[in-house]
């Protein structure tokens, strides 16, 4: 497999009244054609910044792209002019976005929107983008698609307008797609419906897919590869078997233990982590996660960690990765 | 629900808390809104079943967990036990008086006993008042430790009882995560020493790490203070591991009952059993192994619910009965019951 999306060292930053936030702050991570990564980490951690930004979709002012690269499918997507960005976007990388009440137009209908899209890039005539949306709409498992390229995005429940858009950022027939939080603002049935949509059809027209999501069991079922994210960094990274059962981070660690399991029977109490993420306005110095992080040793307090590999393809970015790692055997 | 059941249900309450008959009853609470044809008609146009006899009991110290996806009733029957809507029938006992009959008065007095905690830790508390302010306001307004200082001592002790620096007394909600401001929520549900809490998606605002620390909080003031839940969730996870037993309700009706640990390792209502299977567990080998049914269709609307059994449109078992006869909650196991003729 080979590289389609590669990020490099990419900084975001967002000049606010309180001072510059370092929402991403130097991240690395490559998405191979055709898989399925997902970046997972809580609020704040910069997790769509860095996803938004690879679409160039930061507002500018306040926020701007300090530094780095973007490499896709041969280009680097930082330096290319507005109209060309304009042709990746929505056109190689579709996007899904959280909220499909707040991404889709209410007042266009859903036919205007899907064909639009195919008329700009795929440039279609009217009645092939009718065609082809009807076509589309079929795929996503919408009924009638006919007669819903009348309707209004608020004719459609939540689930339905997922699949909208599902259906369009597939509709000119990207090579990537890009999904922040897809499934957040739905019922868990139904988030399983869409995202077994989203597997089948990337599976199926042979789609990268890039999964942000705060949710650790909706990376476990689809991720191939995992990027943990926390104050604007990665921390980890590797295969999701690799994360989720030899984690060398201590935050990776202490998120595993902190979700209650609905496959394991009541008993105990949570390990939570104690304190919370820091202030992003200000400059951190050395590792982010030493306040809360139990294996902190001095070193941690001056110098931030490098992100470096401990096994094939499994990074961390922890100096005491290799005692976390002897812990974790012992315990086994 | 029969009378039968609600016996049944009372014994299996009271193995979890022993101490006697369960602090709350709640027989056949049904809550109807009617829905006005238009912005400007008084035309009552449909009328929306959100809660439909429903029967549960809750014991002294015990947790009931109340699951079920958006719009299912779960909300609405915890603001009929609060009295904060006034039911279209069915009978709420606590205590051993049945609230739907109190007059404002005697209602007031039993909201001492009986508090809640919201979801949303920025819109629930008011951003003009100082957070030390906010969880003194229920002791002033019931007229408990009268005298400012010993309200204020109150609240320094409440506030370390929930993991909160008594310092922090003079902030304001914004100047707090979102994590402190859910302890000063739950600081404020206590100051009144109630015996018993909903929580409606107390934890589901915030992030895993935090909503651990508050997990174990809410399981620590259960124990200390024999505090009864009734946790409204969607999160069964979250409902696994706090809850004593679980009830699942679908379109405003109680479709299964049972212990935590026998309703997850044993699921009977075939919609219970879709919902189990369609959270995924954070361990990518277990996923693996799962099998990934999705279950069709969506929740119908309320304003016209499918006749018969509501969940009939999307069953597995369906068969042409289902269609007709709504089915009533039955014991098949001690302690487990479900409103599914074909299990």
């Amino acid at each position: 497999m080979s590289a389609l999306l590669e990020v490099e060292n990419l900084r975001t930053q967002f000049d606010t009244s309180a001072g510059t936030v370092r929402a991403v702050d130097g991240i690395s991570y490559t998405v191979n054609e055709g898989e399925t990564v997902g970046i997972v980490g809580e609020s704040g951690c910069g997790k769509s910044v860095g996803a938004l930004s690879v679409l160039r979709l930061i507002p500018d002012p306040p926020g701007r792209i300090a530094s780095g690269s973007i490499r896709f499918a041969g280009s680097n997507l930082l330096t290319l002019s507005e109209a060309e960005i304009r042709k990746v976007r929505g056109g190689q990388i579709g996007m899904v976005f959280q909220e499909p009440m707040t991404s889709l137009n209410p007042v266009l209908t859903i036919g205007l929107q899907l064909c639009e899209t195919m008329e700009i890039h795929l440039e279609l005539s009217p009645q092939e983008a009718q065609a082809r949306a009807i076509e589309l709409l079929d795929m996503v498992g919408i009924s009638e698609p006919a007669r819903r390229l009348q309707q209004y995005p608020h004719h459609l429940s939540g689930g339905m307008r997922q699949r909208v858009m599902i259906a369009i950022a597939l509709s000119c027939k990207p090579k990537l797609i890009i999904a922040d939080e897809p499934t957040t603002a739905l019922d868990v049935t139904i988030q399983a419906q869409i995202l077994e949509l989203m597997k089948n059809l990337t599976k199926r027209f042979g789609v990268a897919l890039i999964i942000i999501t705060h949710n650790l069991g909706v990376v476990a079922r689809y991720a191939d590869r995992v990027n943990v994210m926390y104050a604007g960094r990665i921390v980890e990274s590797g295969t999701a078997s690799d994360v989720y059962h030899r984690p060398v981070h201590p935050y990776t660690l202490g998120l595993l233990r902190s979700v209650p399991r609905m496959d394991r029977p009541r008993g105990g109490r949570l390990i939570p982590i104690d304190g919370q993420p820091p202030d992003l306005t200000r400059e951190i110095e050395g590792c982010a996660y030493r306040p809360r992080c139990s294996f902190a040793v001095e070193r941690c307090a001056r110098e931030a960690p490098p992100i470096e590999e401990v096994a094939n393809g499994h990074a961390s970015a922890c100096f005491e990765k290799a005692r976390l790692e002897r812990l974790l055997k012992e315990a086994s | 629900m029969s009378a039968l059941a609600g016996a049944a249900l009372r014994s299996d309450a009271s193995r979890a808390a022993p101490a006697g008959p369960p602090l709350l009853e709640v027989r056949n609470l049904t809550m109807h809104f009617t829905v006005a044809a238009g912005v400007l008609s008084r035309r009552k146009a449909a009328k929306i079943k959100a809660v439909d006899d429903v029967s549960f009991t809750i014991g002294r110290g015990e947790a009931l967990g109340l699951v079920g996806e958006s719009g299912c009733g779960k909300t609405t029957t915890g603001r009929c036990i609060l009295r904060l809507e006034k039911p279209t029938s069915g009978e709420i006992i606590f205590e051993g008086q049945n609230l739907c009959e109190l007059d404002r008065h005697a209602l007031n007095e039993k909201r001492e006993r009986m508090q809640v905690i919201f979801q949303d830790p920025y819109s629930s508390l008011n951003p003009r008042m100082k957070v030390g302010a906010i969880v003194g306001e229920p002791m002033k307004v019931h007229g408990i430790y009268p005298k400012r200082r010993e309200r204020v001592q109150r609240v320094a002790e409440l506030f370390s009882v929930c993991g909160l620096n008594p310092k922090f007394m003079d902030r304001y909600p914004h100047e707090m995560s979102g994590g402190q401001r859910q302890r000063v929520g739950i600081a404020r549900a206590l100051s009144l020493n109630p015996q018993f809490i909903v929580c409606d998606e107390a934890v589901s605002a915030l992030d895993v790490s935090i909503q651990a620390q508050v997990i174990n909080l809410l399981e620590n003031l259960r124990e200390r203070f024999n505090l009864s839940y009734l946790f409204i969730a969607h999160d069964l996870s979250v409902v696994r591991h706090l809850c004593h037993r679980v009830a699942v309700m679908y379109l405003g009706r109680l479709v299964e009952l049972a212990a935590s640990d026998e309703l997850f390792a044993n699921p009977l209502h075939p919609y219970t059993q879709a919902l189990l299977e369609a959270v995924p567990i954070p361990d990518p080998d277990v996923e693996k192994h799962r099998a990934h049914r999705v279950m069709k269709g969506e929740v119908p609307s309320p304003i016209n619910p499918p006749g018969g059994c509501v969940f009939h449109p999307r069953c597995p078992l369906a068969v042409g009965s289902c269609r007709q006869e709504v089915p009533q909650l039955r014991e098949l196991k001690r302690g487990h019951w479900v409103a599914c003729p074909r299990v």
